[in-house]
């Protein structure tokens, strides 16, 4: 038969490979991986790699300008700016990490599932999280951490509870589209359970957009629990946060002013960098520019 | 003739939606009225009318795929409408269904291995390698190489996909297929494949056929027998060959003058069709088809007509006052 014959084409390439192929071509997400790459190294590898003890004190050498031994200066403590930045970094990209990987898995499970279910049931759970929608993220942040204290965990489900509605929303958007596809009723025809019908079928159609969105909420969450720590809501001191390290530079603005500027400069790169990243990601996987 | 596999008796489904602000109207879009037939052992039953006049419906009812409002669905005897959990499983095997659009049927994130394999598992037919094996032989039973098992959806072409579509409703193992307008999205090039392809599985593994279409050449040289469906009713069952060549209902003939015959020398004068198919929202009385028939009688818009057997054994029936 001819039909065996037609089939010449390559070997598959899932949609994923695509985007990110597509994703590196464009210097614009390769400048935004790079700054998250340098952050998160230098994060990760914070024990070895900084310079000197975070929480050291040296009275010494306290408020010395950037440059010199204290490649970006020291605080009012005489602890090391650049060795408090690589460790602040680590509570940044835990809490985000965190908090968007809670948020994506309960909005996004909510949001496929109502979507699924449909009719008073979706109406009921969407409008649950249009209230929750209402909130800006940092006062519903705020109002948690107020009730539960500042601690890791409490941070990390006060931002995750900001960004489950979001992600509801996202996760439910195409869940209502793919669901009158045929292959999910051929799935139904063949005895498959919702449940399979749901993790096997939906989830993976619409996991490229949910991640997408993803990177460009970490970005948010990085920002939401700077502003926490800035309030002195975040991770209590002596641990150093860069919101933290950004209210306690503001005492000292005007004869230190890199007390304040590193911290912030090193929020706004990585803020920077995972939206560069996210916008990368969402264009390589829109379907409208991907043939382009 | 054996006993039907499949019993389809006084099938209803109306869908309900409300409509308009700020105060609401109840709309019943009465898809599918009444509708009874049966199919036997290896038998192809079409179903054909218009566009929305309910034949998908009916098709989808009768798997339970949509969930129909009244009327009695059997299969070998059993209830389908009160099967539940494992015994609606077991049902879900013995019918499968080859959709109209071959490119939404594929999961896109899904080879073409693993949804031959899926139902398998789920079923407990084979696993493993074996489960591989009988993959492939499926796709070569269907024309296509086994080596398309780890390709996936996008890399096959219109026609290679309801080949695929069609292996997948046979790792079951079905009695019978449901097919739905299963050509009519292809080339028709393809058209005659895939249908010499239904026709050869047929033979083989002894299918029966719910042939839902609109396109009666394709009915004629696949159906047995066939019923035309007009706003959610049958107005005529019969064979194949008796109700295409001579159709009692006026719509059947208005249906069966509409498709074309590639002869010139019997090129003919085509009867005006009067109007267009009413809303299934808003039926006329009487007879569903009234308003269009050029042989309507006064109490034709008054009074539904019965069911009455046509002239000869084995002839079918119709739904008109013409023939009462």
């Amino acid at each position: 038969m001819s039909a065996a014959q037609e089939i010449a084409a390559p070997p598959a390439t899932p949609g994923w490979k695509r985007a990110l192929g597509k994703a590196r071509s464009n210097p614009t997400t390769l400048a935004g991986l790079l700054i998250c790459l340098v952050i998160i190294v230098s994060a990760v590898f914070a024990p070895w790699l900084a310079p000197f003890d975070p929480t050291e004190q040296n009275i010494m050498d306290r408020l010395q300008p950037p440059g010199g031994d204290y490649l970006l200066g020291t605080d009012q403590f005489g602890r090391d700016i650049l060795s408090r930045l690589m460790w602040g970094g680590r509570i940044s990209l835990t809490v985000s990490l965190g908090a968007i990987g809670v948020a994506i898995v309960i909005g996004g499970t909510i949001g496929m599932v109502s979507g699924y279910i449909g009719g008073r049931f979706d109406l009921f759970v969407m409008q649950v999280m249009d209230v929750l929608l209402s909130f800006p993220s940092l006062i519903l942040g705020l109002i948690v951490v107020a009730l539960l204290g500042p601690e890791l965990v409490n941070l990390v489900v006060a931002i995750a509870l900001t960004a489950i509605a979001p992600f509801a929303r996202v996760a439910r958007a195409p869940t209502l589209a793919l669901k009158e596809r045929a292959f999910v009723e051929a799935g139904r025809a063949l005895g498959f359970s919702h449940l399979r019908i749901l993790f096997r079928h939906i989830l993976p159609n619409i996991l490229s957009e949910v991640m997408v969105m993803g990177t460009l909420w970490l970005a948010t969450a990085v920002r939401v629990e700077a502003s926490l720590s800035f309030i002195g809501l975040g991770v209590k001191p002596p641990t150093p946060t860069w919101g933290g390290m950004t209210r306690d530079g503001f005492e000292n603005i005007l004869d230190a002013p890199w007390l304040a500027i590193c911290p912030g400069v090193a929020i706004l790169l990585l803020v920077l960098g995972l939206n560069m990243v996210g916008d990368g990601l969402r264009d390589a996987t829109d379907p409208k520019l991907r043939n382009e | 003739m054996s006993d039907p596999v499949l019993t389809v008796d006084g099938l209803r489904k109306h869908f309900v939606s409300r409509k308009g602000f700020p105060r609401p109207r109840t709309v019943t879009v009465r898809a599918v009225e009444d509708v009874s037939f049966r199919i036997h052992a290896g038998e192809a039953f079409g179903l054909v009318g218009e566009s929305g006049c309910g034949k998908s419906t009916v098709a989808r009812a009768a798997l339970r795929l949509i969930e129909p409002d009244a009327g009695r669905i059997t299969w070998k005897g059993q209830d389908v409408r009160a099967a539940t959990g494992g015994a609606l499983k077991a049902l879900r095997r013995r019918m499968q269904i080859v959709f109209q659009d071959p490119y939404s049927s594929l999961d896109p994130r899904q080879s073409i291995g693993s949804a031959l394999v899926e139902p398998m598992r789920v079923h407990g037919l084979a696993e493993g390698a074996e489960a591989r094996r009988k993959a492939g032989a499926l796709l070569e039973e269907v024309g296509l190489p086994a080596a398309a098992l780890d390709r996936f959806p996008h890399e096959f072409s219109g026609g290679q996909r309801q080949r695929i579509g069609i292996a997948r409703a046979l790792t079951v193992e079905p009695e019978l297929i449901v097919a739905d307008e299963p050509v009519s999205a292809l080339d028709v090039s393809v058209q005659a494949q895939v249908l010499l392809l239904l026709q050869e599985l047929r033979r083989r593994r002894g299918l029966s056929f719910l042939f839902v279409s609109h396109d009666l050449s394709v009915v004629r040289w696949f159906c047995d027998r066939v019923a035309v469906m007009y706003l959610g009713r049958i107005v005529e069952e019969g064979p194949t060959a008796r109700v295409l060549a001579a159709p009692l209902h006026p719509y059947a003939q208005m249906l069966r003058d509409a498709s074309p015959i590639p002869d010139p020398s019997r090129r003919g004068v085509l009867p005006r069709i009067i109007g267009e198919i009413p809303s299934a929202a808003n039926p006329p009385p009487g007879c569903p088809f009234h308003p269009r028939c050029a042989q309507a009688l006064p109490h034709c818009a008054r009074d539904l007509p019965r069911w009455s057997l046509a002239p000869g054994e084995g002839q079918g029936g119709v739904a008109c006052h013409l023939h009462g």
